[in-house]
């Protein structure tokens, strides 16, 4: 049996208020590709940065080729022999393709001066390990395509002589060729002795290059088996097998209403999605899944009109509309949720009272244009009762808030729009259970009160539990539209990563 | 010829070539403009601002900003002067005088990279506080009569040339070929081009921030020195409005507010740049007020160009 090069013992990483890793260990063998697979939020990422020397962890040992080894930063990694190539590009944008992969270790000579024709020289060398040696090395990287820049990051990681190389998402801005040039790196290194730790969704991409897989979920893990000896089904079932507690809460007394509320048609954005067409109707929630970067945001935006589409019809109600900008959307009757609350939904610094109002304040505005101080304090108490925002004050600053209270204030701004699309984009991301639940039951109310709402998640137990309706993306198409009762854990996750195809029926 | 279509594609280039054309329509415009006296007062003239644009670039490139080097200018040179007249060693005063100046900027780095305050209000505060501090000490009175060995700081001529001009160009070749060829000053451009990224590569990011900062302030110092020594007396207004000057050059020369570019090369012709459109102004008799205007519609050219050659790439 090949030596074990990297292993880690019982690793605990706590945040506030999450356990993102519980006790979790993982031996990886020279010269096999180790896949890390599990749900978003199993602790995949937690545990590669503490891996990386990005986190410490909280209990567990790390030790590398039998020896115990501690990291106080991702330095400390790198000399190890650990490299991490992150998800999120780690290059600076002006300066060259040379100077980013000897970032601060660049050759020098005497007087500390950098050697430019020997870093040149090695950098070449490196590019031509992906065929690349057409690149200057003095080309700037924010003048490379984002897939080169990947392929910058990699050579990066590389040039540090790792023994162990972490790969978190390598795929997801890659090309289908660019995919199979990186596999072909991977297996060439892998003959040289070097391991891997390889993160993906892509359940495809496991059984094509790794050897061996560790399932996570809820900061634990699950098993671990040889990939040969195992099927996708296995890993599925694996990946999720939880039960569902009934947080969800039932579909009122009021059945969905035969009005279609938005009706897409055809619907394009260049490189972004494609031809996408479905519909919701009056008092019905439909589950938007797929994988990170499937292209679910994005389309949500082109419907609120922040990154209008190129091509394709939306029709909200009767009326066909086509929004330039957000206010055009606000207008017609949208309400957008964003993902990303704290930048692009509220205004931190500003109190919850002023919050609640700031994208309706013409609701309060009299004829002269002065806002009505008293109507706006009525509703920001009215909206703390209905929504339960916990609170000693409306004056808070919703900085202070936690992050349920400051999802629940952001529902609040948004009905106050009086909407009847809402747009719901991660609507309990990072939101305790207790927040989720109020927030789930919000959301009953209103579809009760006849508002469509279109909910994009990447919680699978959320999109199963309030879905009447699940579309599925990938790749920037929809892929299938699955009735809510026959919505399964598994199927939504085969077609959300391409190993089955679905039916779109509208 | 790829080294070729390497060197024009710099910003360096442009500007050199508009300083170029300057050159030449100049030389055909007026008789007195290619003639070593005029060209020796536009270089005496850049001189002083020259010597903190090295430093300036620095900052600027790791990602900071300070409006506060004319004051510091103003208040090295009047502390240096008093030191003279109480009858300090002229070595020792003038050593005092770049510790003051170091300090100031020390004070500003720290302030902004380990307490976390944005660097124009923090160097706003500073351009406030030490020129107020100046007057304060000086009580508003210039200080004259200071030792002639002192004087010879900013007066003294070798092969024609004078002091500050020799002082500026040896700092700027130092600085232009250690911003573009040391591991060391390399680290600016890191921090400047992606601050998360220079810490995972193990850049020690605050402190290089501080030692942007402080070696501004000493810049600022140094010209704050060589400019009371070539006046022969400290002027409680030296120095105004020269942040102002000295930030517009570095970014004609192709430095920008978001760090991660620009040199010393770049931030010299900008300075030349600057100083030939006011040399050239006066030699064809344009009135004197139009100055300030062309400056400020050079700049918005030059930003405006990078902008859309940007844009467009």
């Amino acid at each position: 049996m090949p030596e074990i090069i990297l292993e880690a013992r019982n690793i605990v990483k706590t945040f506030p208020g999450v356990k993102a890793l519980d006790g979790v260990s993982l031996k990886l063998r020279k010269g096999e590709v180790h896949a890390l697979v599990g749900e978003n939020g199993a602790g995949k990422s937690t545990l590669m940065l503490t891996l990386g020397g990005i986190y410490r962890p909280d209990e567990g040992e790390i030790f590398v080729e039998g020896e115990e080894v501690k990291f106080d930063s991702p330095h400390d990694a790198n000399k190890k022999g650990i490299s991490v190539v992150f998800q999120e590009l780690s290059l600076v944008p002006t300066m060259s393709i040379a100077e980013n992969i000897f970032a601060n270790r660049q050759p020098v000579k005497a007087l500390n001066m950098v050697n430019w024709k020997k870093m040149h020289e090695d950098t070449r060398e490196l590019l031509a390990l992906f065929n690349l040696e057409h690149l200057d090395p003095s080309t700037p990287v924010n003048r490379l395509s984002i897939a080169m820049q990947q392929v910058v990051e990699i050579l990066k990681a590389i040039s540090f002589n790792p023994s162990v190389l972490v790969l978190d998402e390598p795929t997801s801005s890659l090309t289908e060729n660019e995919v199979e040039q990186l596999f072909d790196n991977i297996r060439k290194l892998k003959d040289r002795g070097l391991s891997f730790i390889y993160i993906s969704h892509h359940l495809k991409e496991i059984f094509e290059i790794a050897d061996t897989v560790t399932v996570l979920r809820d900061g634990m893990r699950v098993c671990d088996a040889d990939v040969s000896t195992i099927d996708e089904d296995f890993l599925i079932t694996n990946m999720v097998g939880r039960s569902i507690e009934n947080m969800y809460g039932q579909r009122g007394d009021v059945p969905i209403g035969k009005k279609v509320i938005l009706e897409v048609d055809n619907l394009s954005r260049k490189g972004v999605f494609e031809d996408i067409s479905f519909s919701v109707k009056e008092g019905e929630i439909v589950g938007l899944a797929g994988l990170v970067g499937a292209g679910r945001t994005e389309l949500g935006r082109s419907i609120f009109g922040a990154e209008p589409a190129d091509s394709g019809a939306i029709r909200l109600g009767n009326e066909h509309i086509a929004p330039r900008s957000p206010l055009d959307a606000i207008n017609a009757g949208i309400g957008y949720l964003t993902e990303d609350r704290k930048t692009q939904g509220l205004i931190l610094d500003f109190s919850i009272r002023d919050n609640l109002v700031s994208n309706h304040l013409r609701d309060f505005t009299s004829v002269l244009g002065f806002l009505n101080e008293g109507a706006i304090t009525k509703f920001a108490e009215k909206s703390r009762d209905d929504y339960r925002i916990a609170t000693p004050h409306l004056g808070q600053k919703i900085r202070k808030l936690s992050g349920g209270n400051q999802q629940k204030v952001l529902v609040g701004t948004w009905v106050g729009v009086g909407p009847k699309l809402l747009i719901m984009d991660e609507p309990t991301r990072g939101v305790d259970v207790g927040a989720k639940s109020d927030i789930y039951r919000l959301m009953r109310e209103l579809a009760g009160k006849g508002v469509a709402i279109l909910m994009i998640s990447s919680d699978l137990p959320e999109i199963l539990g309030m879905s009447d309706r699940v579309l599925v993306m990938q790749g920037g198409h929809l892929v299938g539209a699955i009735p809510g009762n026959e919505a399964t854990e598994e199927n939504v996750i085969a077609l959300a990563a391409g190993t089955i195809e679905g039916e779109v029926n509208k | 010829m790829t080294w070729l279509k390497k060197i024009v594609k710099q910003r360096e280039f442009m500007i050199f070539m508009i300083v170029a054309a300057m050159f030449i329509f100049m030389t055909f415009a007026s008789p007195y403009f290619f003639t070593i006296p005029n060209l020796l007062a536009v270089m005496l003239g850049l001189s002083l601002e020259a010597i903190i644009a090295v430093a300036m670039v620095h900052l600027m490139v790791s990602g900071g900003f300070d409006m506060s080097v004319g004051s510091v200018v103003a208040f090295t040179g009047a502390a240096t002067a008093m030191m003279l007249k109480s009858g300090m060693p002229v070595y020792l005063a003038v050593l005092t005088g770049l510790i003051i100046g170091a300090a100031i900027g020390t004070f500003n780095g720290f302030i902004v990279a380990k307490v976390g305050i944005n660097a124009f209000v923090t160097s706003l505060s500073s351009l406030s506080l030490f020129r107020g501090l100046t007057l304060i000490v000086t009580h508003g009175q210039n200080i004259a009569g200071l030792p002639k060995s002192f004087k010879l700081i900013g007066q003294a001529k070798v092969a024609g040339v004078q002091t500050p001009i020799i002082i500026a160009v040896v700092l700027l070749i130092i600085g232009d070929v250690l911003l573009r060829r040391s591991r060391f000053f390399r680290q600016s451009y890191y921090i400047g081009g992606n601050e998360r990224a220079a810490r995972l590569s193990g850049i020690p990011v605050d402190r290089m921030k501080i030692l942007g900062y402080m070696l501004t302030g000493l810049f600022a110092g140094i010209s704050g020195i060589v400019m009371t020594a070539r006046l022969g007396a400290a002027s409680v207004t030296a120095g105004s409005g020269m942040e102002l000057r000295v930030i517009t050059a570095v970014i004609i020369g192709g430095a920008s507010l978001n760090g991660g570019e620009g040199s010393i090369l770049g931030a010299f012709l900008g300075t030349l740049l600057m100083a030939l459109i006011t040399n050239a102004l006066t030699l064809l008799g344009v009135d004197v007020y139009w100055q300030t205007f062309v400056i400020g519609a050079t700049l918005l050219m030059a930003v405006l160009i990078d902008t859309l050659s940007k844009r467009n790439r």
